[in-house]
Parts: structure tokens; C-alpha cells; sequence
């Protein structure tokens, strides 16, 4: 099963009195990145936690297709689904293959230790850490080791929130070559963000969020530059 | 709005019901039951109150339990208003329940406080609301499911509480002493606890109210904002 | 099959995390030493025949399962910040299991720290004040076991709802311990019963443990997934 499109329907969010998700319609496609701006306390964070299902929604709904027929919410539908945050999903008292065998084993990957060391060879993590506890990197070295737990499962949609805060360069560019394999591969990608630069040029659809509410939405094919998401950002979010 | 404005006349008519069955309860207690014989002679007056105040703080944990749990399954604001006024409502009269037992404990069994079991787990099931309100209070974001949570085992925790305290040590006036009470002992009992049902009910819709008008409130800030009036 | 499977990976990754460290069951460990040690100041009285302490054995019950209560609190706060500490817990939230097992595997893991930490405090009460605690040693596993798996149980379920509130620290208890209550009672008689060679009586609070866990298990796994999603 493959994940193609998203389709966000009426969306609504309160926490308690508070507003997160106000009527967002949003609808996501496979093989392109959408950009989820807007200032804080917008309700991005709130989106990208209802579209990984764990987030209740309070009025509206989320439709995940594939091949056109609509995926039920639950377990199989996790499993397509990969999320980047700030924090690195790892724990640190284990080495680097003990933590993607175990994340392996909750998302039922095929031969697992061979695509452990393969996605370990290919964000270049040194052979000589795989058995060091993930405790002892550096910071960059955690970066990349979460960056192949996010694809260990080869998810079809692929969430991201606010995955560029401090990583390092060797980090950031074993990210960006994980991102453009999966929009290669046909994913959904969403990608919340501060750093419009590290997204300008893949980007190929924008929305903006603004008091829960999706203030502005705009796709072109043949994507954006820098100074364009920034034009687009600074108009609908003020 | 319409809901409540149709209630209006039901609400008033249960309030002022309750201001005349409060009076007539006095009349009941003081003139028409006879006084105990013995040491508790008027301090026996105390029970009219005392027992339907703890069979109103079992509603209050029953009610802002299954509340609670209709919450959790549907995420409906309304479910959790009735959840946090139940809760509330249950502090109350638990209050009132370890006020009035402390002052009979005293003439009845010498002491301020006797580790009996039905007051034993009156007491438990009273700081269990009590922790409720702390977590509504300091919890953040998030709390509402907390305290649902909280609310749940709460309920599930009654048989438990009750069993164990009871198998721990008792020294109660048994159950039985509702029947062998004088029959117009009896009647003003029951009185006081339809009186005291009622009253409930209408504490309850009070605090339910506050919280809808209140998030009515915020809702119209919210439409004042996006229309850009502020 | 496949549940029980993920119960078994998330609680061996846990052991294998703690085994490594070892730090929850040595700050455990040395914190239910020292509460027993604080209480024998406490309570120990001197006796009047000999220059001995004396009197201790009967308190024995409650400083065993005090001092496994509050050890056990913060072994549960320390478990459950690992969770927090690199996002792990939304990481396995957003995992294709189901969510029950997540907090099955959670309690296994709590439940087999707070076994350890009975290992160290049994003993060293026995050694300390002379309780004939291993006289019936079928009892007393019993009631260890049962007792840890109830508190086991229902603190996963608080601690993994809390993980996200500022003050988790000091909100923990204030939702656990009115809960706990009953099993508190119960395993206290138990072991009580047990010392007072009454082991008919201790048969029966074990059984009121097994109950107790029965309850709070089917509650905890019927409720856990809608109390940990947002």
C-alpha cells in the first residue's frame, strides 16, 4: 500500500477554550512538498499532529487514498506514515543498530539488519559507532541515525516539523537527500518550517496558517525560490 | 440559546421548590421526629443532613465518571462540562459529609475522628475530587484528559474504596438503621434526600451553564477577531 | 499473539536500557533503604527490659510497602522522562502497534524495577527488625507480585498521561496515591496477616489484590488509548 493523496476536510481543533484548528481544507498530493507556514501558536504543529493520527480532531476529518480508495485510520495506516520533529525519536542507552532494530520491529521491516546497515551506510554513519550507544554522539551523528529511522519503514507520507533547527551540516544533507528520495518515490511530504531557504527550490506547494486558519494556499509545478516563499509568507501571515 | 431559555421556567421552578422543601425539611426535622434517647438526643438531628449529603457525593463521582468516559469516546465539550461541574458539585457536598460527620463522630463515639469505613472511604473518595480539582487547576494543557482519566478511576476505585475500608474496620451504625427507624424518622430522611437530589440537579445545570456560557463568550471573541473588529 | 509480541520488544527495550545504567533501581533501591531507615528513627521505641530497640516487628507491613510506594513513584517519574526526553513516546505513539500494548509494555518494564527494589527492601526490613517475613514465602510472593502489578498498572497509566504537563512532578502523586488506596490497605493486611501467622486472612487480601488488578487492568487497557491521544 502506497499513500497518494490527502485530503483534510473541515478541520477543527480546540483545547479547551483555546482555538488550535479553525475549517481547514487542505489537499495534499503525492510527488510534491507542501509548506506549512505561518507564525507561532498557528496551529501547524496541531495540523501535523491530527495528519500522524495522533491528535484528535474536533470537528472535520482527514482522508488518506490510495490508489484512489480511501485508507481506514489505524494501525496499517500508521505505518505509512514517517514523522521528523526537533527531537530525534532515539533513546539514547541504546547503540545505533539496538535502536533501529527496535523501532524495525514495531513497524514490521523486512530483513531488517540488512537495511539497518544499508540506511546506516547511506546517511554516512561511521561503521565504527554502530555498536556505541547513542548516548556518546555528537550531535550531527544523532541527526543522521534518526534521519535512517525515519526511513527505515519507507513511509508514503512523510511529516515534517520544523526538522532543520539545529542540525549540522552533514545532517542537514542527509536530510535533504532522504527528502528528494522521497518525493522521487512518490511520497506525500509536508514540511513545517522557519528556515524557508533550506525548502526553497523543492517546494512545490504553499499554505499558510494563521489563528487556525488557513489564510492562504497556492501550488506551482515548477516550484518556488527563496525570495518567493518569503513574499508569500510575509503577505498572509501578518 | 434557545435550549436554555426553554429550561428557564423548569430551572427557576426547581430552585424555588428547593427554597420552600429546605424549610419544610427544617419543620420536619425539628418538630415532627422525635429526639433520640441517650447521648446523641439532639446531636442525632445531624444525620437528616449527613446521609443524603454522602449519597449525593456517590451521584457526584458516578455521574463525573460516566461524564468522563463519554468524553474520552466522542471529544464532546458538553461531556466534559458535565464532568467538571459533577466533580465539583461532589467537593461540596463531600465538604459538607466530613463537616457533619467530624460533629458526630464527637457526641457518638468520643472523638473528632474515628477511622470508621464508611467515613473512611467518604474521606478517600473526597480527596480523589479533591486531586481532580488540583489537576483541572495546575495541569496545563492536556488536563482535560487527565481529569477524565482521574474521573474514571474514581468511579471504577468506589467498590474497591468501600470493600476495603470496610474489611479494614468498622464501627458505623449499620445499614440496617434505616428501617428500624421510627417511621416519621424515616419519611423526613427521605425527604431530605429527594430534596437533596434535586438540589444537586440544579447545581449541577448551574455550573454546566457558567461553563457554556463562558466558552460561548470566548467563541464570540474568536469571530470578533477574525472579522477584524479588535 | 502479535500484541503480546510488542508488549515483549517495548518492555525488554526498557530492561535493557535500565540494566545498562542500572540508575532507576539504584536510586530506587537506596531511596526505599533510606525511607526504612527514616522510619525506624521514627517509630522504634526502647525497651523496657533490655537496652534493645523494640516493637518494630509489627510495623514491618508499612514500611515495606511505603517505602515501595514512594520509591516505586519515582522510578515511575524516572521511566517516563526517558520517554520524554528524545520525543520517544509520540515516536511510539505514531508507531503501527496498538497503543494498549505500548502501556502493557510500559507496566511489565515498571512492575520488573519495583520487583528489584522489593528484592533490596524485604530483606533488609526482615534483617533490620526481626519480621518473620519468609515464614510463608508463597504469601509473600503473592502478595509482592500482586501489589506491584497493581501499582504497576495504574501508575503507567497517570505517569504516560502526565508526560506532557509542567508539573508532572508533583501532580503524580496527587492522582496515584487516592487510587492506590485500596491496594495500599490490602497488600498492608496482607503482609500483616502473613506475620501474624493468620494465613487465612492473608489469602483473603491477596485475592482482594488479584481482583483489584483485574479491575484496573481491563480499565487501564480499555482507556489508554484515548487517554494518551490529544
Amino acid at each position: 500500500m502506497s499513500i497518494d493523496s490527502v485530503e483534510v476536510r473541515g478541520l477543527g481543533k480546540r483545547y479547551g477554550l483555546h482555538r488550535a484548528l479553525h475549517a481547514v481544507d487542505l489537499d495534499l498530493q503525492a510527488g510534491g512538498v507542501c509548506a506549512l507556514l505561518g507564525p507561532n501558536g498557528a496551529g501547524k504543529s496541531t495540523l501535523l499532529g491530527i495528519l500522524s493520527s495522533i491528535v484528535r480532531p474536533s470537528a472535520g476529518g482527514v482522508r488518506y487514498l490510495a490508489d484512489g480508495q480511501p485508507v481506514e485510520a489505524g494501525e496499517s495506516l500508521r505505518r505509512e506514515i514517517g514523522v521528523v520533529a526537533h527531537d530525534s525519536f532515539l533513546y539514547s542507552g541504546l547503540t545505533a543498530l539496538e535502536n533501529l532494530d527496535f523501532w524495525g520491529q514495531l513497524y514490521q521491516v523486512e530483513n531488517l539488519a540488512d537495511r539497518s546497515k544499508e540506511l546506516l551506510r547511506t546517511v554516512g554513519l561511521d561503521e565504527k559507532a554502530w555498536e556505541r550507544t547513542a548516548g556518546t554522539y555528537s550531535r550531527g551523528m544523532v541527526q543522521r541515525l534518526s534521519v535512517a529511522r525515519t526511513m527505515l519503514h519507507d513511509p508514503s507520507v512523510l511529516l515534517l516539523d520544523e526538522p532543520f533547527t539545529g542540525l549540522d551540516r552533514g545532517g542537514a544533507q542527509a536530510l535533504a537527500e532522504a527528502l528528494s528520495g522521497a518525493v522521487k518515490r512518490g511520497a506525500v511530504v509536508l514540511v513545517i518550517t522557519h528556515d524557508l531557504e533550506s525548502i526553497a527550490g523543492i517546494t512545490t506547494h504553499v499554505a499558510v496558517l494563521r489563528r487556525g486558519k488557513l489564510e492562504f494556499e497556492e501550488r506551482r509545478a515548477a516550484g518556488y525560490s527563496f525570495d518567493e516563499l518569503k513574499d508569500t509568507y510575509h503577505t498572509h501571515s501578518e | 440559546m434557545t435550549n436554555s431559555s426553554r429550561s428557564a421556567p423548569l430551572f427557576i421552578g426547581a430552585a424555588v421548590a428547593c427554597i420552600f422543601g429546605f424549610g419544610y425539611t427544617l419543620s420536619l426535622i425539628f418538630y415532627q421526629t422525635p429526639l433520640s434517647a441517650g447521648p446523641l438526643y439532639f446531636n442525632q438531628k445531624i444525620f437528616y443532613y449527613h446521609v443524603p449529603c454522602a449519597f449525593m457525593l456517590f451521584l457526584a463521582v458516578i455521574v463525573c465518571g460516566i461524564a468522563s468516559i463519554k468524553y474520552l469516546r466522542g471529544r464532546d465539550q458538553r461531556w466534559d462540562d458535565v464532568s467538571v461541574a459533577a466533580a465539583e458539585v461532589s467537593v461540596v457536598f463531600g465538604t459538607i459529609v466530613m463537616v457533619t460527620g467530624v460533629l458526630w463522630a464527637k457526641p457518638a463515639w468520643g472523638k473528632w475522628w474515628v477511622w470508621d469505613a464508611r467515613l473512611t472511604s467518604a474521606l478517600l473518595l473526597w480527596m480523589t475530587m479533591i486531586a481532580y480539582q488540583l489537576v483541572r487547576k495546575y495541569g496545563g494543557a492536556g488536563s482535560e484528559r487527565l481529569a477524565s482519566g482521574l474521573g474514571i478511576f474514581a468511579m471504577v476505585n468506589i467498590p474497591l474504596v468501600y470493600s476495603s475500608t470496610r474489611l479494614w474496620k468498622t464501627n458505623h451504625p449499620s445499614a440496617n438503621t434505616v428501617p428500624s427507624l421510627d417511621p416519621s424518622m424515616r419519611a423526613a430522611l427521605w425527604f431530605s434526600v429527594l430534596l437533596f437530589t434535586v438540589f444537586f440537579i440544579l447545581l449541577l445545570r448551574l455550573r454546566i451553564n457558567a461553563r457554556r456560557n463562558e466558552r460561548r463568550l470566548y467563541e464570540c471573541r474568536e469571530m470578533a477577531l477574525d472579522a477584524g473588529i479588535f | 499473539m502479535e500484541f503480546l509480541r510488542y508488549v515483549k520488544v517495548l518492555a525488554w527495550k526498557d530492561v535493557r536500557v535500565e540494566f545498562r545504567s542500572r540508575e532507576i533501581i539504584y536510586t530506587m533501591s537506596f531511596f526505599a533503604a533510606m525511607v526504612v531507615l527514616l522510619f525506624s528513627f521514627a517509630f522504634l521505641k526502647q525497651s523496657a527490659t533490655s537496652n534493645d530497640m523494640t516493637g518494630s516487628s509489627e510495623h514491618s507491613p508499612g514500611f515495606i510497602w511505603v517505602a515501595v510506594l514512594f520509591a516505586g513513584t519515582l522510578g515511575l517519574s524516572r521511566a517516563f522522562d526517558r520517554e520524554r526526553e528524545t520525543g520517544t513516546m509520540r515516536a511510539l505513539l505514531l508507531a503501527p502497534i496498538p497503543r494498549a500494548a505500548i502501556f502493557l509494555g510500559k507496566s511489565v518494564a515498571i512492575a520488573i524495577m519495583v520487583l528489584v527494589v522489593q528484592a533490596v527492601v524485604v530483606p533488609l526490613v526482615a534483617l533490620f527488625f526481626d519480621a518473620p517475613l519468609f515464614t510463608h514465602p508463597l504469601a509473600l510472593v503473592c502478595t509482592l507480585v500482586l501489589g506491584t502489578i497493581g501499582f504497576s498498572v495504574v501508575g503507567a497509566v497517570f505517569a504516560a498521561m502526565l508526560i506532557k504537563t509542567g508539573s508532572r512532578d508533583v501532580l503524580l502523586p496527587v492522582v496515584l496515591y487516592p487510587i492506590l488506596v485500596p491496594l495500599f490497605i490490602a497488600a498492608i493486611k496482607a503482609t500483616a496477616a502473613m506475620l501474624d501467622g493468620a494465613l487465612g486472612d492473608s489469602w483473603f487480601w491477596i485475592r482482594f489484590l488479584a481482583v483489584y488488578d483485574t479491575i484496573f487492568l481491563i480499565a487501564a487497557l480499555w482507556t489508554f488509548e484515548s487517554l494518551v491521544i490529544e
